[in-house]
């Protein structure tokens, strides 16, 4: 943990009272040291929740676990992960690709990030620069040449904000900002 | 010199059945060697790389059952490459040119062809049998032919492997002539299953005992094929997901309760809420239940399942059931004799779902309990300390601390007293795995008192050479070491070369030893294969003999360097 490093710095071990000889040390964090291969995370993980998202934080996902540890059977783990997903309980989120009309490259954004369908268009909106209309079910999104949509599970593409939120993040495999004619044709009434 | 003729002896010989009694057997003399050796026909080769499949078929013409190991078992957690080795094909093509009447094979961490499986269904018209335990690199192809071409095929399990799924054609392959399967093993196939065609196969075979499914069986199939077989004694569910106010499920009560004879349950890779009672009626004779691929069972669900579970004997568990319901285990299954809780979520820190309770209250509740493998969040002596009084007869004893060097939960001390009571209660420990903070000490008490160990795996634990040399010098029956990331080097590695020699092997990866040191063990032990495997690109390994080696894996072997090694293993 953090606090503990800062610790160390002021050196407040000297200061302490106990009943112990000065200058001993716990027995405790020399077998540690005689480890030339400690663990690739800090070994202070043990603790809480909050522990695990700064290593997430700090290190992708994947990197956050040793190999092969804890000793499970890889088809075990991937049973578990497989389960973790049809759950969409993933640690490691939602990612999905966004491709906007005209731009040279796409970006990947974290569908669990967001909690509603206004959040996600405002981040899209910041990351691409452009504005999207105000949606109405009738009309798509008015006031503006580009329409957000997003490639489902069978491949169809469908204008983001017809489905409830969750729905949506369980069916959205890609999103793609359309842009023009294309967008406006999707925004008429069929 | 025989008193009795050669028949008499065969004759008696067929009693001695374990391979341990008939290696002991056929080293008494020339001629019950040979007496042996013609009348033996379960071979179990630990190893395939220890000996090649010609010679065992020279030795054994009479092969009929054959049970091969491939990888180490590490490679279980990912720590051996995929084409590190253990290919199946030399072995049916040995067998298939020698004329063997081959009639079971049983493998495990092998990599098994669809073209091995081609091979295998057509060479031995009496094949019966088919088990493949972590295996991989074959497709569902494999298995159409070994249904198709196996006109006497009895068994056919396969268990946690890793298989491609190309249709549930497969299954169809079965004729309609073949009428005698007895286990059917399918759960880990991952892709859909022809239904109508597992109902008419279930429904033409009178003797079928074992029926697992895999998740693509829906219930209303399940309920189809049980009314079919309400002899099984062994049933793995699919998925079991479904209204509790359907006939469905109704019909599916129904048929479960004529279902006296299963003693075996498992599967509920998914499961519905309220779906449970409908298996309630079976509980009471189950002597093995496995849950563990089941993470939608828990809190009071499972609860109230297990309570009916009176003559369990065997349980495979996801540590979501916690303390309070491995107490629950404790005070309801007393006939309970192997135990294993797996992590239900092993990366989530924080979550303390066992700890060092739930082992204590089982180990009072269940005497008889000899197997363990025990996934938990902390451990303690003390509590490490009563499981050794309250149950002194473990065979196998395997604890797993999340956090791997974890020390006592209470007094932040090294487990070293907890596991050494563990070794010096249970006389007849044959296999054990240590996590935790631990230091060489543990090591002085197993090598003290573990008279029997047979396995030991080692993680992240010891100080120093001598934690690793107090093992191999006390364990007198070591088969297979383990070890990863603990600081032993060359010292340990070269004491006793001879040692390895009683050992089928020694593997140690993220270690001290060096390269120079492998080198030295490799020239002074011809009869070892000491493979160095490399992952890395580093051209320049293979020059500093300083250097540290990540993983070693050494073997006996009567047939030296094996010639199918991939470019990252080097045999020294």
């Amino acid at each position: 943990m953090e606090s503990k490093a800062h610790e160390k710095d002021l050196n407040l071990k000297a200061t302490e009272l106990t009943l112990g000889l000065p200058g001993r040390d716990e027995i405790i964090e020399l077998p540690n040291q005689n480890k030339k291969r400690g663990l690739p995370v800090d070994s202070k993980n043990e603790e809480g929740s909050t522990d695990a998202k700064n290593a997430q934080k700090e290190t992708p996902p994947a990197k956050a676990q040793m190999v092969g540890w804890p000793p499970i059977r890889s088809y075990r783990k991937n049973s578990l992960q497989a389960n973790k997903n049809a759950e969409g309980e993933t640690a490691t989120g939602i990612y999905v690709k966004v491709s906007m009309d005209g731009a040279p490259y796409l970006r990947k954004i974290d569908l669990k990030v967001y909690k509603c369908y206004p959040e996600l268009l405002k981040a899209l909106e910041v990351m691409f620069k452009f504005t999207i209309g105000q949606y109405s079910e009738r009309e798509g999104y008015k006031g503006s040449e580009y329409a957000p949509t997003y490639k489902d599970k069978d491949g169809d593409w469908m204008l983001v904000g017809d489905v409830p939120w969750d729905m949506f993040m369980s069916s959205c495999k890609k999103l793609r900002i359309m842009k023009g004619s294309e967008a406006r044709g999707l925004g008429c009434d069929v | 010199m025989n008193y009795f003729p050669d028949e008499v002896i065969e004759q008696i010989f067929e009693s001695v059945t374990s391979q341990k009694d008939r290696n002991a057997v056929s080293l008494v003399c020339k001629s019950w060697y040979k007496i042996e050796r013609f009348s033996r026909e379960r071979v179990f080769i630990g190893n395939c790389y220890a000996i090649s499949p010609e010679r065992v078929i020279e030795r054994f013409p009479g092969l009929k059952s054959l049970t091969l190991k491939g990888k180490p078992h590490f490679a279980d957690f990912n720590l051996v490459p995929h084409e590190w080795g253990g290919f199946l094909q030399p072995w049916i093509e040995a067998l298939a040119d020698g004329r063997v009447g081959l009639e079971e094979l049983r493998l495990k961490r092998m990599i098994v062809s669809d073209e091995s499986l081609e091979l295998l269904s057509r060479s031995f018209p009496n094949f019966k049998s088919l088990v493949l335990v972590s295996c991989e690199g074959f497709t569902t192809d494999g298995l159409a032919a070994i249904a198709a071409n196996c006109r006497l095929l009895k068994e056919l399990d396969l268990q946690e492997n890793d298989i491609d799924d190309h249709r549930g054609h497969w299954l169809s392959c079965f004729p309609e002539s073949s009428t005698s399967l007895v286990s059917l093993n399918f759960a880990c196939l991952k892709g859909e299953i022809n239904l109508p065609a597992l109902e008419r196969l279930v429904g033409r075979s009178p003797n079928l005992k074992v029926l697992r499914l895999n998740r693509a069986v829906p219930p209303d199939t399940l309920q189809k094929v049980l009314a079919r077989a309400p002899q099984l004694v062994d049933l793995g569910t699919g998925s079991y997901v479904l209204d509790p106010d359907s006939d469905t499920y109704n019909k599916l009560q129904a048929t479960v309760v004529k279902c006296k004879s299963i003693k075996s349950l498992s599967g509920f890779l998914e499961v519905g809420p309220r779906c449970l009672p409908s298996i309630y009626p079976i509980l009471e004779n189950l002597t093995s239940l496995n849950l563990s691929y089941a993470p939608g069972v828990h809190g009071s669900e499972l609860i109230e399942l297990i309570r009916q579970c009176v003559k369990l004997q065997r349980l495979w568990i996801l540590d979501c059931i916690g303390d309070k319901g491995l107490g629950v285990v404790a005070s309801t299954c007393k006939e309970l004799q192997e135990l294993r809780v797996f992590p239900s979520d092993p990366f989530a820190a924080g979550h303390a779902f066992v700890t060092e309770e739930g082992l204590v209250a089982i180990s009072a509740g269940c005497p008889k309990l000899h197997s363990l493998l025990y996934f938990c969040q902390q451990m303690t002596n003390a509590a490490l300390i009563t499981v050794a009084k309250n149950c002194p007869n473990f065979i196998r004893f395997r604890l797993c601390i999340l956090d791997p060097t974890k020390p006592d939960a209470v007094t932040m001390r090294p487990l070293d007293e907890g596991f050494g009571a563990i070794v010096q209660a249970c006389k007849n420990i044959r296999r054990l795995s240590l996590s935790g903070l631990l230091t060489d000490r543990v090591f002085l008490y197993i090598g003290m008192y573990a008279e029997q160990l047979e396995m030991l795996s080692i993680a992240f634990a010891g100080d120093s050479d001598n934690g690793m040399l107090y093992v191999l010098n006390g364990c007198k029956k070591l088969r297979k070491l383990e070890i990863r990331d603990s600081p032993f080097g060359n010292e340990a590695l070269l004491k006793d070369v001879g040692k390895y020699e009683t050992m089928r092997s020694l593997w140690m990866s993220s270690c001290e030893v060096t390269l120079g040191g492998c080198k030295a063990l490799a020239k002074q032990m011809p009869t070892l294969n000491v493979e160095i495997i490399n992952e890395s690109d580093q051209v320049e390994i293979g020059v500093d003999d300083e250097q540290r080696v990540e993983k070693m894996y050494l073997y006996r072997t009567l047939v030296g360097k094996r010639r199918d090694t991939p470019e990252f293993v080097w045999t020294l």
